[in-house]
């Protein structure tokens, strides 16, 4: 059965071996591609399972990458404590802008969400004292690896990397433990409340769902893992810019989201990885990358609407039965 | 059990309920009829939460519950079933109930425990109940009219309700759907001693099994009474005869 392969497991193995068997290229690549993933992931909890699309995901990520990023440079403070001190600050934003945006429904809702972003982006962009301003932040630490091959030489994976490479496995660690986390969120029952507003939120209401009490909640968790992916792609992007807020990234996200599919937990996932690869491919030949993007969206919207998590789905379904079948 | 006095709701002056009152007794079997427009959606709206009356009071066993959220109110052993079908259509037949008992038992808020493992005698035996237990794993946008409207029921009832408001039950089946229906939700409403007050618009269902019914008409109650006695009345006949002629 193709459903019972550890999909998961394969590429997080996979994963692992980047740094030894591809280029340094690669593995900055790799990098990108699974903060991103995890970014997305955190994304489609409110689009695919919550049926609530933001336009202003960004500015959980901007937070969270300012909160890392502030807290190790100016502060000195350890990866340890300012990693999940990115959620813990995106969480409360979260909190606060929720309260306002789970008040309005659809187009409205997406609104408020993009406008709470842009608040976030000018006071990154102005504020200085504390964000650098437009200039940003430049040059974020590292966290420390020498403990590592101090304390376990012997562990796999150790020994003759470069900081950065350090730094890949200790994300690829971290986003897979985000994942699982977030997996385990998507099906729990709190998972299918979520799914019954989408599906259906004045019926939600009569099984007794208070729905803008889950919706706020979907919003601050999904808030967190955004924070958190951004944290980790401050330090991945040696600095912390105003433009992590501005609203063409929280559009990225959306587009990765919905190119892979927010119909299936790994789908934005998949975006985020496809979306990237493209990019660093197309850009290569052409400087018109944007209109391919454009023409390999609407091809896919009218086609797949599943994305290509949903169009892969069904073209293992159809293999599958044609091999019974013959 | 219910007591709903003297509802008001006025949508840009069109009073759609104009001072309404009636009573449904505990485990009694009451319908709600008139003709279209005639304010019982409006009527079913204003007790269940959705909407809030500029005036007047609706009392469920002695307690004011006028304007209490739908979330809420169902928590106080109100269930409703609606008159467009209102499921969770992408969810399966299964799913549909089960989340209807995760979230009436108040374990929402759990993040951990897969959702897979819990309330399954409890969903089993509901759709058992409703006929739909050899359905369970279809996905429940693709039943057919009468399985979805069963369906509602069985979302109505994961809550345990004391009462349960349906709003036009049958609309949409067939004849012999209609039957059907009808007797699976008298004979549940029996089993489990549920105080039933129901919209409709087929009068042989409405005479068939309501004990007693209230006629409105342009938001107002014009009759009030057991099936024999509503069947005499002037107003009425003039309300329902005017209607055809």
């Amino acid at each position: 059965m193709i459903q019972k392969v550890p999909w998961a497991l394969i590429v997080f193995v996979a994963a692992l071996f980047v740094p030894v068997a591809g280029s340094r290229y690669y593995t900055f690549l790799a990098n990108d591609m699974i903060i991103w993933a995890l970014f997305a992931t955190s994304l489609n909890l409110l689009v695919g399972y919550t049926g609530l699309v933001s336009f202003g995901h960004a500015a959980y990520f901007g937070i969270g990458a300012y909160a890392t990023g502030i807290l190790m440079k100016k502060a000195g403070v350890s990866f340890l404590l300012a990693f999940p001190a990115a959620g813990v600050v995106a969480a409360l934003f979260a909190l606060v802008f929720g309260f306002f945006c789970v008040r309005l429904t659809r187009i409205y809702f997406a609104m408020l969400t993009l406008a709470f972003a842009q608040i976030v982006w000018a006071i990154c962009f102005k504020w200085n004292e504390v964000t650098g301003g437009e200039q940003g932040m430049p040059e974020i630490p590292y966290p420390s690896f020498e403990w590592v091959e101090r304390v376990a030489p012997w562990l796999p994976f150790v020994g003759g990397y470069k900081t950065s490479e350090y730094f890949y496995f200790l994300t690829l660690l971290l986003v897979a433990a985000c994942l699982w986390l977030l997996r385990r969120v998507v099906g729990s029952p709190f998972g299918r409340m979520l799914t019954t507003i989408r599906e259906n939120p004045e019926r939600a209401e009569f099984i007794g769902v208070n729905v803008r009490r889950y919706e706020l909640a979907a919003f601050v968790v999904a808030g967190i893992f955004a924070g958190l992916s951004g944290g980790l792609f401050g330090i991945f992007n040696r600095g912390v810019f105003p433009d992590f807020a501005y609203w063409t990234k929280s559009s990225e996200v959306l587009i990765m989201t919905l190119l892979g599919g927010m119909g299936t937990f790994f789908g934005p996932g998949i975006g985020a990885l496809v979306l990237i690869l493209l990019n660093q491919q197309i850009v290569s030949y052409t400087q018109y990358w944007p209109l391919v993007l454009g023409t390999v969206l609407v091809v896919l919207l009218f086609g797949f609407p599943g994305g290509i998590a949903g169009a892969l789905g069904a073209l293992s379904g159809r293999l599958l039965r044609r091999a019974r079948g013959a | 059990m219910l007591e709903v006095r003297d509802l008001v709701k006025i949508f840009g002056g069109f009073v759609a309920v104009g001072g309404v009152s009636f009573d449904a007794p505990r485990g009694s079997i009451g319908a709600i009829i008139g003709p279209n427009g005639a304010g019982k959606t409006t009527l079913f709206n204003l007790i269940t939460g959705h909407l809030r009356p500029d005036r007047g009071r609706v009392t469920l066993n002695g307690r004011d519950v006028t304007g209490v959220a739908p979330h809420d109110l169902c928590r106080l052993g109100v269930g409703r079933s609606f008159q467009r079908t209102n499921i969770f259509p992408r969810l399966t037949v299964f799913e549909n109930v089960q989340a209807a008992f995760v979230s009436h038992r108040g374990r929402g808020w759990n993040f951990v425990t897969p959702v897979e493992r819990l309330y399954h005698a409890e969903t089993r035996g509901l759709l058992e109940s409703i006929g739909l237990a050899d359905r369970a794993g279809e996905v429940a946008g693709f039943l057919s009219h009468g399985g979805q409207k069963q369906l509602e029921l069985g979302l109505a009832l994961a809550l345990e309700p004391e009462i349960l408001l349906l709003d036009e039950p049958t609309a949409g089946m067939s004849a012999s759907e209609t039957r059907e229906a009808i007797r699976l939700i008298a004979e549940i409403a029996r089993e489990r001693g549920l105080t039933l007050l129901f919209t409709e618009h087929d009068m042989e269902v409405v005479f068939s099994i309501a004990e007693r019914i209230t006629v409105l008409h342009q938001g107002r109650v014009i009759a009030d009474g057991p099936p024999d006695d509503v069947r005499r009345d002037e107003a009425v006949r003039r309300v329902y005869l005017g209607e055809h002629h």
